[in-house]
């Protein structure tokens, strides 16, 4: 036992010491995820509050046509804009990209619409432009609800009810909660948490092995009177503090982050209060000792330190394969998905995040078979440093 | 004491060490002699048990390598070759660390380091961090290391590479002092002068074989050749001619 402590705490020592890779490992891993998030959020906000309010300009030929409809159009935020200057320009304007979209009018317009023929506009844009097809798409939209308009009042002038003409009346009802709604964007972060939490013992992990190698420290080191386990052991053990540590702040800067994020605006209020940050922090807890000694064993085969670091990024991405097929089939929590690690931690952070009900079998679940395999995996990485190849 | 008998080891298709036998009495400093590459790392290894020998045995103080590994090393301070310092933690704590690790009472190990630093004349360097220690300052502290918990048997591989005239100089006057206190010391070397100025008995090795073990007299008498480089160098022909 005092072997094992001391082996901790020369490695929690030795680390914190390590300033460069202290901050990239407390403070790279822990910043990187609210960073990213609150990117893409701002950016999704930005585009969803676009197109309602903003007003967008649209090119016509021949307004003096159709003044009306140029009215019609203005009401709704199209600011009609001179187009160019004959028909044949207009093809042109939209496939080099100087227009996104481009209306044209013809002389024929008021006459075709007094005789009650179907009025002939064009609308030109290019569909494999996705800006100018949401722009085209706008420009339809307002075209159209004039033409309903239009229709509406040729009905009732002639005595018919304009309700003769909507049959059905569809009406939407969206069941998702404010914060279910957040759940689908939120579902990502589990991924930071796990991602923050390897990023914090990372380099403990590789220490463990490659780097006292390296160094030539690991066979004086494997000379002395002590069993391969306890000094293994104990460097996993500091691997894990400093796991928790990158974990703990990652909540919390997300906690924070969160709190800056107009989220209202999007219809999300996620449950992220400091009691669901705790309750994350002993769900995941589990998973730092199968990251730790995942990364140990990862790293125990390597050759060097570089080769360590590089077969250890790929390490990182493992733990979101499960989260990955789950949200692309959108499968929901089901029992059997509580036995596999990063999979079970994240439907739980969602259900919590969404303030849906915990299942406390599920929760239960999660945890025994993390912890079961973390300490599988630790056995592993002792057996592991019993043999001869360890020295390389 | 070191008792090494008839241990073979090899990696993959080379045969480093071919049944190599020799005794290390306390008291006595005993050189392991060799060309680079004879073998002489690898049967250190075994006898501070980082590698298992594929046959024969060997044991310090009756510990068996193998199968009692945990009382062998508890016997041993060893120096591999090349051996490194944490570099966050100064030369002190790297030696502390191993005092810990090696189960000296918690209340002796301030005294002991403070003795080990004393004796290495490292006072200068003790508290810095060793990142940027010159190799014979990096020597000095792994020396140290091996030798805070005041181990029966010293095991020293090439301790004296890299290291300044006056370095080496220190460095001898230290095995001859664990000599007198009865340790028993087992060093290798590939500098003939080195080997014959300090050891009581030389055990030359090549090819992964025991060329001839004997003290130093023994060993000119045996090979017929007055100057000591030159019995090495008959010694090893007669290993190449089998």
């Amino acid at each position: 036992m005092r072997t094992l402590l001391t082996v901790f705490f020369k490695e929690v020592l030795d680390n914190i010491r390590d300033r460069r890779t202290l901050m990239s490992a407390l403070i790279l891993g822990p910043v990187f995820g609210p960073v990213m998030f609150a990117f893409v959020i701002n950016l999704s906000i930005d585009r969803t509050l676009d197109d309602a309010e903003s007003t967008m300009d649209l090119p016509v030929i021949g307004q003096q046509y159709a003044p009306n409809l140029m009215r019609f159009l203005e009401g709704r935020n199209i600011n009609i804009v001179d187009g160019p200057e004959d028909i044949g320009g207009a093809a042109d304007a939209v496939k080099s990209g100087e227009h996104d979209v481009v209306l044209v009018v013809p002389a024929t317009f008021g006459e075709q619409l007094a005789d009650t023929i179907p009025a002939k506009i064009e609308l030109y844009s290019d569909e494999a432009n996705s800006q100018g097809e949401k722009e085209a798409r706008r420009a339809w939209n307002s075209i159209y609800a004039y033409n309903q308009q239009l229709a509406m009042i040729r009905l009732s002038a002639r005595g018919v009810n304009p309700r003769l003409l909507s049959p059905i009346n569809v009406d939407e009802v969206d069941v998702s909660t404010p914060s279910g709604r957040s759940a689908m964007l939120l579902g990502i972060m589990s991924y930071f948490f796990i991602f923050a939490l390897m990023m914090g013992g990372m380099y403990l992990a590789i220490d463990a092995t490659a780097g006292e190698r390296e160094r030539g420290s690991l066979e004086p080191l494997l000379s002395l009177p002590v069993t391969r386990g306890q000094l293994i052991l104990g460097k996993i053990f500091a691997a894990c503090v400093f796991m928790a540590a990158s974990l703990l702040l990652s909540l919390i800067a997300f906690y924070v982050a969160l709190k800056f994020m107009p989220l209202e605006q999007l219809g999300m209020t996620p449950n992220f209060s400091l009691r669901v940050v705790a309750a994350a922090f002993f769900l995941l807890l589990p998973f730092i000792l199968l990251g730790a000694s995942l990364m140990t064993l990862v790293a125990s085969f390597t050759k060097s330190y570089k080769e360590a670091q590089t077969w250890l990024s790929a390490v990182l991405i493992a733990p979101t394969l499960p989260i990955l097929v789950v949200s692309i089939l959108t499968l929901r929590p089901q029992l059997e998905f509580m036995f596999i690690p990063s999979l079970s931690q994240h439907l739980i952070l969602v259900d919590m995040v969404k303030n849906e009900p915990l299942n406390g079998l599920h929760v239960a679940i999660s945890v025994c078979s993390t912890l079961v395999f973390g300490a599988l995996l630790t056995w592993v990485c002792a057996r592991l440093y019993q043999r001869e190849g360890l020295l390389g | 004491m070191i008792k090494v008998d008839g241990i073979h080891k090899s990696f993959g298709n080379v045969h480093a060490v071919r049944g190599v036998s020799f005794d290390a009495p306390d008291g006595k400093i005993t050189g392991l002699l060799g060309p680079n590459g004879a073998g002489k790392s690898t049967t250190l290894r075994v006898l501070y048990t980082v590698l298992k020998p594929d046959e024969g045995t060997a044991n310090i103080d009756g510990a068996d390598v193998v199968s009692d590994s945990l009382a062998a090393r508890r016997n041993i301070g060893a120096l591999p070759h090349g051996a490194g310092l944490y570099p966050h933690l100064t030369a002190r704590e790297n030696i502390a660390y191993y005092a810990n690790l090696c189960g000296l009472e918690k209340s002796e190990v301030d005294d002991r380091v403070s003795n080990i630093i004393a004796l290495l004349e490292i006072d200068d360097f003790a508290d810095r961090r060793t990142k940027g220690f010159s190799q014979g300052q990096r020597t000095k502290v792994s020396l140290a290391r091996a030798l805070v918990h005041d181990p029966q048997n010293v095991i020293l591989d090439e301790p004296t590479n890299g290291l300044d005239v006056m370095a080496t100089r220190s460095l001898r006057h230290l095995i001859l002092k664990l000599k007198d206190a009865g340790r028993c010391i087992l060093f290798s070397s590939h500098v003939m002068q080195e080997v014959a100025a300090l050891c009581d008995d030389i055990c030359i090795i090549a090819n992964g074989q025991v060329a001839i073990d004997d003290s130093v007299d023994g060993i000119r008498q045996r090979t017929g050749q007055d100057d000591l480089e030159e019995a090495f160098v008959s010694a090893i022909k007669m290993v190449g001619e089998e």
